[in-house]
C-alpha cells in the first residue's frame, strides 16, 4: 500500500505500522481552551484526532471549526462527518472546506439518531447514507467532481474512512455490510468499542475469508471502561454494544476505587491480543472525556514512540 | 390509506368556541378505517362538543354531517346546504379533505385530526406506517420492505450500526427496517441483491422537488 493523499494517517499505514488515533469531542460552548488542552494532551501518542460531529446528537461546536483549530497546532485531525444533519450541498461544501485547510482525513457516518440529543423535536436531514457519503468524498477527490457532474478546481484530497460495528444485528450481514462500505471507498476503518474479543475475531475471520483487510486498513475501536457502572450501562443501554457478562463481572469484583485502573488494564490487554489479529492494522482509542489517559494505555499497549513518517 | 388521530378536544374546543354554527363533517373513506375520523365519529365529535358548549356556558349550534371522501368534488353535492348553514367546518379529514373543502367554501375549515402517516391496519386498532410517497419506489430492490418510510434514519444501505436484536436504536418497540428487509431478502433467495450498494437517490420526486402533480391528459379527454 503507497500513500496516495498527505494524510499522516494514510503514511503511517502504508509504512506498515500500527496506527494510533484517538478521539475528542467539540466543546458545548464557543472556548476552545478544552480542546486545545485535551489535544495537547495527547497529541504525542496518536497519529490523529478524530473530531466528533454533534456525537450523540448533542449540539456543540461544529467538527470542522475544532479540525482547523487542530491543524493550525500543527496536528493531523479526522473529520467526522454524519449525514444526519446536512444535505448533499452542504455536505460537499464542508469537504471542499476541510480541504481548503489541507485536512485529508474524513470518517463518513450516518449518526445517532437525533432523539438521543438535546434537539429531539428536529428534522434528521439523511439526503445521502454513510456509503454514499463516502461514494461523494471519492468522486469529489479520485474523479475531480462534485456529485453534479461539474468539475472541482483544486480537488479535495481525503483518506476517507467509515465506521464498522461487527456486534450490530444481524450478525451475518456485518461482513457484508463492510465490503459493501469498502466498495463506497472506505480506504480505512474504525470499529466500534470491542469488547467482545472472541466476536471481534470472528468476525475479522470472515473479513480476511473475502480480502477485505487488504482493500482497507482496519483499526480496532477501544474504550476504557471507567468502572462497573459505565460497564453495565454500556452494556444495556448502548444500541449495538456488546459488552460480555466477564467483563462487567471483572470490573463489578474489584474494589470500586479500582475500577479505573482495572478498565484500563482490560484495554491494554485487548491492545495486545488485538495486535495478533492478522488484519488489525491499527487502533482507535475512545477515551470519552478521559484523554488524559491515552498517553498511558498507548505506551502500556506497546504503540509508543509513534513512527516518524 | 392516509391515518389520522383526533386532536384533543379542548384543543378542538379552542379552535371553535368562536363561532356561533359549526358543523363537524366526517369523511368516511380512509380516516373511517382507523375509526378517527368517519361520519359516525364526525357524530360522536359532534355529541362532545355540544356537551362541553353547554359546561362552558357558550351559545353554540353544533351540527354534523359527513361524505365519503372530502377530497373529490363529487362527493360534496348532497351536502352543499348544511356547509352553506354553518359559519364554520370542522372536518375531520385528513389534511387533504381540510385543504379540499377550504378552497371550495369562503368560510374557516378548521382540521379536526392530526394526518398522522400513510399506513396499514395491522390489526385492530393498531395501524402502522408503509410509505411516504417518495415518488420513486424501491421496493423491488429492498425485498418490499421500505426503509425510507421504516428507517428512523432511512438508511438507503443498511442496518446501520444501532440495530440490536431486530429493534431500533430509536425503541425497542420499532423494528429494523433492514432486519426485516435481510429477512425477507433470505427469504426470497436473494441475499445477493443485499450486496449491491444503492445509489444515491434522486429526491425531486419527494417532498423536496416541491409540490407534485399527476396529470393523466388520457383520462382527462374522456371524462
Amino acid at each position: 500500500m503507497t500513500a496516495k493523499t498527505p494524510s499522516k494517517l494514510e503514511r503511517v499505514l502504508a509504512a506498515g505500522h500500527f496506527a494510533v488515533t484517538s478521539e475528542c469531542g467539540p466543546p458545548r460552548g464557543s472556548d476552545p481552551t478544552e480542546i486545545v488542552e485535551k489535544a495537547e494532551l495527547i497529541k504525542n501518542h496518536v497519529d490523529a484526532i478524530n473530531i466528533t460531529d454533534n456525537q450523540t446528537s448533542v449540539c456543540r461546536t461544529c467538527s470542522l471549526a475544532v479540525c482547523i483549530r487542530l491543524k493550525t497546532m500543527g496536528l493531523e485531525p479526522v473529520l467526522q462527518m454524519v449525514t444526519r444533519d446536512r444535505n448533499r450541498i452542504a455536505l460537499q461544501s464542508d469537504i471542499l472546506g476541510a480541504a481548503h485547510w489541507d485536512i485529508n482525513n474524513i470518517l463518513c457516518l450516518s449518526g445517532d439518531h437525533q432523539s438521543f440529543g438535546d434537539c429531539s423535536k428536529g428534522q434528521n436531514v439523511h439526503d445521502l447514507d454513510s456509503m454514499q457519503l463516502l461514494q461523494t468524498v471519492r468522486l469529489m477527490c479520485d474523479e475531480g467532481k462534485f456529485l453534479g457532474g461539474d468539475d472541482i478546481k483544486r480537488p479535495p484530497q481525503m483518506f476517507a474512512g467509515a465506521a464498522a460495528n461487527p456486534f450490530a444485528d444481524p450478525f451475518e450481514i456485518r461482513v457484508a455490510r463492510l465490503a459493501k462500505k469498502v466498495e463506497a471507498g472506505a480506504q480505512f476503518i474504525q470499529t466500534q468499542c470491542i469488547y467482545n474479543l472472541d466476536k471481534f475475531e470472528e468476525w475479522m475471520k470472515g473479513v480476511r475469508d473475502r480480502g477485505l483487510h487488504e482493500k482497507t486498513a482496519i483499526m480496532a475501536g477501544l474504550t476504557p471502561m471507567k468502572s462497573a457502572g459505565m460497564a453495565r450501562y454500556m452494556k444495556n443501554r448502548v444500541p449495538g454494544m456488546d459488552v460480555p457478562d466477564e467483563v462487567v463481572k471483572r470490573l463489578a469484583d474489584t474494589p470500586k476505587e479500582k475500577q479505573a485502573e482495572e478498565g484500563i488494564k482490560i484495554c491494554i490487554e485487548s491492545i495486545q491480543r488485538l495486535k495478533e489479529v492478522e488484519g488489525v492494522r491499527g487502533f482507535h482509542i475512545m477515551a470519552i472525556e478521559w484523554e488524559e489517559k491515552v498517553p498511558g494505555i498507548v505506551e502500556a499497549g506497546g504503540l509508543y514512540p509513534r513512527p516518524e513518517v | 390509506m392516509i391515518v389520522g388521530e383526533q386532536k384533543p378536544l379542548e384543543e378542538l374546543w379552542e379552535t371553535i368556541k368562536g363561532h356561533k354554527k359549526v358543523l363537524v363533517f366526517g369523511c368516511n373513506t380512509c380516516v373511517a378505517v382507523c375509526q378517527q375520523g368517519g361520519n359516525k365519529e364526525a357524530e360522536i365529535l359532534a355529541s362532545m362538543l355540544r356537551m362541553k358548549a353547554t359546561q362552558e356556558g357558550v351559545d353554540m349550534e353544533i351540527q354534523d354531517s359527513g361524505i365519503e371522501r372530502q377530497c373529490e368534488h363529487d362527493f360534496f353535492e348532497k351536502t352543499e346546504a348544511r356547509v352553506e348553514w354553518a359559519d364554520a367546518v370542522l372536518s375531520t379529514a385528513c389534511g387533504i379533505g381540510v385543504q379540499f373543502m377550504a378552497e371550495k367554501y369562503p368560510k374557516p375549515i378548521y382540521p379536526g385530526l392530526n394526518t398522522t402517516f400513510l399506513g396499514a391496519v395491522e390489526e385492530l386498532g393498531v395501524y402502522t406506517e408503509r410509505c411516504q410517497a417518495c415518488g420513486q419506489c424501491i421496493l423491488a430492490q429492498t425485498g418490499g420492505i421500505c426503509p425510507i418510510a421504516r428507517c428512523a434514519k432511512r438508511v438507503m444501505n443498511g442496518p446501520c450500526g444501532g440495530s440490536t436484536k431486530g429493534k431500533c436504536e430509536i425503541s425497542k418497540d420499532v423494528d429494523c427496517a433492514w432486519q426485516l428487509i435481510v429477512d425477507r431478502l433470505k427469504l426470497l433467495g436473494k441475499m445477493d441483491e443485499y450486496e449491491k450498494l444503492a445509489p444515491i437517490k434522486d429526491w425531486s420526486s419527494d417532498r423536496a422537488g416541491g409540490p407534485r402533480k399527476l396529470v393523466r391528459e388520457d383520462v382527462q379527454h374522456d371524462s
